[in-house]
């Protein structure tokens, strides 16, 4: 008894123990802070990650892809059915988009990746809609600057929305005048005069009805070199037949507005606009192949690994200028399951199915196993650090220790004469530290999660106090900071806390139980 | 009969002790083959200059400190041989320390630190068993002591007198039997020091309980049933003849 109420009575004097409750607090709290938010950065970039790639794909070896997706997707139905909630057929394919900047008038080429999809299958498979520009509205600093062009309830597809159209049409126009002075060979001055006149109802509210009658011999765009079915011939007015969604990182860039003064995103791309895609064919060895797409629509997933390299575009019209129509032809299959857990013996009974060599079978971890191996190692390093502040902090404890012990010395004396047991004795102690930790830990947790609860508005505050954005969104994807609060990870830190705070008393506190009373009671 | 059986067997005794401290490189002889003795209900007083070894020799008949050589009987059993726990268990059960210096322990208060003794002899259970029994006990020793009015006080609003009569209720409480003090009076003016010579006298006349303090004060120990004199860790023979009487002594 008389431990325990000299215990409670040491922590209630002693301001000194004050230094290591709150030393335990603050690291406790820093771990909290900074593992929360780092489990949602990940959270976040693992469930971005996740959601382009599917639970699990199936790709083919070589570029030439695999044949009859329907007889693929058979196979996969019967090897695993029951686990499957959706899938796609896909082809990947690396290549190259031109474009040209309405801004500088210069014409860029950036590598790409082309991934022919099927919307609908594809958004089955993952959230596209979330990502596509249309389907969502524009935000800037929380507020909306523009509503979404087209209701949630609205089916994928590769229809372009009625902006789109008006900028097709009206760059189709430009480009149709463009030519016509060009072949009449009338000087440029006259061009411009002219257009005008015939812009006019392009820029009204109206589609232009114009368009549609009076260029049955119009060519598009500068020549190039297109493959025998090119379908610019058959529908040479409306959009093209190979339409693509862009990544928006791929045709954007941040600059900042002089009036305002504040970063802003501009398109060098916008949908309604044709860009040149080249590919490789189907073919051994594989040719290289041109033609035009119609922008129908960006995406931004989020992760700017995809925004900056994706395309996506129509299967059956890359399928047609790769020449893999006939055959059906795909490079892999993206699959949803029911539940993730069951990827094991999902992967297990593909392997079953495939000849062996003929596809290559992984889970989407497996895919960006180096990058999420990387967040593990970086997060585990973390907290292999963060864990030395609290050991700091008990070492702090053990200093502070062992300065009550000596001020305490005579009362040690005291108690051992009136037969206090030296394991009585360091018990005390051992109590006193285990109280720190607990009063350090409870507090540390508390303010640890409530900085977590109140994380954007804290950063709202730092952002006016120094005057410059800490967590700026445009960088990060993000509008809020992403938390994430593990309690078993809340557990084990203010555990971790508690066991150093008791470890770093074992010393002071065997030293106390060992004091001699009769010279512990000279002790002056 | 009885009386005097009672009072002939020694109820604690010294036997031979010795103890040297190490000082630097040097073993320095602190006592010397002292024999003590102090039978039930008797107050005994030990007279002796600083360095004497007079504390020492209470320290070890107290079982805070063990002797180099010799034995300390307890009724007729040795006891400085025992183990660690058995003597704690002694500590708390049988004897009652006061000091010079007070020594009441400055977080807890006065009515606390009398309690203290029985918390450290009863578990949590126990004691919160027997927590109202516990409060009466330490009561009723400081009403004897005369100090029930200052039961929320902490040592350091206390006087020097008031803490020393503090200490003899903390003593007491555990109903030891034999009270070790180590210079009661020392740190208190003569008036105090009566006042609390006074309290020893009437428990040891009242209760029988048996005292062996140490002082370096003639004045003080004269009040005691007999002296013995330490000088340089040995006892001096005259001192017991002139201690066995204290009328004879008072007179000289």
């Amino acid at each position: 008894m008389y431990k325990l109420l000299l215990c409670l009575r040491y922590l209630r004097t002693r301001y000194i123990a004050l230094a290591c409750i709150i030393s335990v607090m603050l690291g406790v709290a820093t771990m909290i802070v900074v593992n929360s938010v780092m489990a949602g950065f990940t959270t976040e970039m693992r469930d971005r990650l996740h959601n382009f790639l599917a639970d699990i794909v199936i790709e083919s070896r070589g570029t030439a892809g695999i044949e009859d997706a329907a007889m693929q997707m058979d196979r996969v139905q019967a090897a695993a059915g029951q686990y499957i909630a959706a899938m796609t057929p896909t082809i990947e394919i690396p290549g190259m988009m031109t474009f040209t900047d309405p801004w500088s008038g210069e014409t860029y080429t950036a590598p790409i990746q082309i991934q022919g999809i099927d919307p609908a299958g594809k958004a089955e498979v993952g959230p596209l809609q979330d990502y596509l520009d249309s389907y969502n509205q524009v935000l800037e600093d929380g507020v909306e600057v523009r509503p979404a062009l087209r209701g949630r309830e609205e089916p994928l597809g590769w229809e372009l929305t009625a902006e789109g159209e008006k900028h097709f049409r009206m760059v189709q126009e430009r480009n149709r005048l463009f030519l016509e002075d060009r072949q009449s060979g009338q000087p440029a001055p006259q061009a411009q005069e002219s257009m005008p006149e015939t812009e006019s109802p392009v820029f009204d509210s109206e589609p232009a009805p114009v368009a549609d009658n009076d260029t049955p011999q119009q060519q598009t765009a500068p020549e190039l070199i297109f493959t025998d079915d090119d379908p610019q011939k058959h529908e040479p007015q409306g959009p093209l037949a190979a339409r693509i969604y862009l990544g928006e990182g791929l045709v954007s860039f941040m600059a900042r507005n002089p009036e305002t003064g504040r970063q802003q995103k501009i398109m060098m791309v916008q949908p309604g606009d044709n860009v040149i895609l080249s590919t490789i064919t189907a073919g051994t060895p594989p040719d290289v192949t041109k033609f035009q797409a119609t922008v129908v629509d960006t995406f931004r997933s989020g992760m700017n690994e995809y925004d900056s390299s994706i395309v996506l575009m129509n299967l059956d019209a890359l399928q047609k200028y790769r020449g893999m129509h006939l055959k059906n032809a795909i490079s892999s299959i993206h699959i949803r399951l029911t539940d993730y857990s069951h990827a094991p013996k999902v992967l297990a009974a593909l392997e079953q199915a495939f000849p062996p060599g003929m596809v290559n079978i992984r889970t989407w971890e497996e895919k960006q196993g180096m990058l999420l191996s990387a967040v593990e190692v970086e997060t585990a390093i973390l907290n292999v650090l963060l864990f030395l502040i609290i050991a700091v902090a008990g070492f702090g404890i053990l200093a502070i220790f062992y300065m009550i012990v000596v001020e305490k010395t005579r009362d040690i004396g005291i108690l051992k004469s009136l037969g206090a047991s030296s394991g009585g004795v360091m018990s005390i102690f051992l109590s006193y530290g285990l109280g720190l930790g607990i009063t350090g830990s409870a507090a540390g947790v508390f303010i640890g999660l409530l900085f977590v609860e109140y994380i954007n508005e804290i950063e709202d505050v730092l952002s006016w106090v120094t005057g410059r954005k800490v967590f700026d969104e445009k960088i990060y994807f993000f509008l809020e900071i992403p938390t994430h609060v593990n309690p078993w990870m809340v557990f084990w830190v203010a555990t971790g806390a508690i066991a150093i705070a008791v470890l770093a008393s074992i010393l002071p506190a065997r030293r106390a139980a060992a004091l001699h009373p009769v010279r512990a009671l000279r002790f002056e | 009969m009885a009386e005097i059986l009672k009072m002939t067997q020694p109820l604690i005794t010294a036997e031979a002790v010795s103890r040297s401290y190490l000082k630097g490189q040097h073993q320095v002889p602190v006592l010397r083959g002292v024999c003590l003795s102090a039978a039930r209900g008797e107050f005994v007083s030990v007279i002796g200059q600083s360095g004497s070894g007079k504390s020492t020799l209470l320290h070890i008949m107290g079982l805070l400190d063990s002797p180099d050589v010799g034995e300390v009987l307890l009724a007729g059993s040795r006891i400085d041989n025992l183990n660690r726990a058995a003597r704690d268990q002694l500590r708390n059960h049988v004897f009652g320390f006061i000091f010079q210096f007070y020594h009441l322990l400055p977080e807890l208060s006065l009515l606390e630190n009398v309690m203290t003794p029985l918390m450290i002899r009863h578990s949590i259970f126990g004691f919160l068993k027997r927590r109202r029994e516990i409060r009466e006990a330490a009561l009723s020793i400081l009403q004897q002591v005369g100090l029930d009015h200052r039961l929320k006080h902490r040592p350091s609003e206390l006087s020097g007198g008031e803490m020393q009569r503090g200490a003899i209720a903390r003593a007491l409480v555990g109903k030891p039997e034999i009270l070790l003090a180590d210079e009661p009076t020392g740190n208190l003016d003569a008036d105090t020091g009566a006042g609390i010579m006074e309290l020893l006298n009437r428990l040891n006349q009242d209760q029988g309980l048996t005292i062996i303090m140490v002082t370096h004060d003639n004045a003080i120990a004269s009040q005691a049933h007999r002296t013995v004199q330490l000088v340089q860790g040995r006892i001096q023979p005259a001192g017991r003849e002139i201690a066995t009487d204290p009328q004879q002594r008072r007179t000289a």
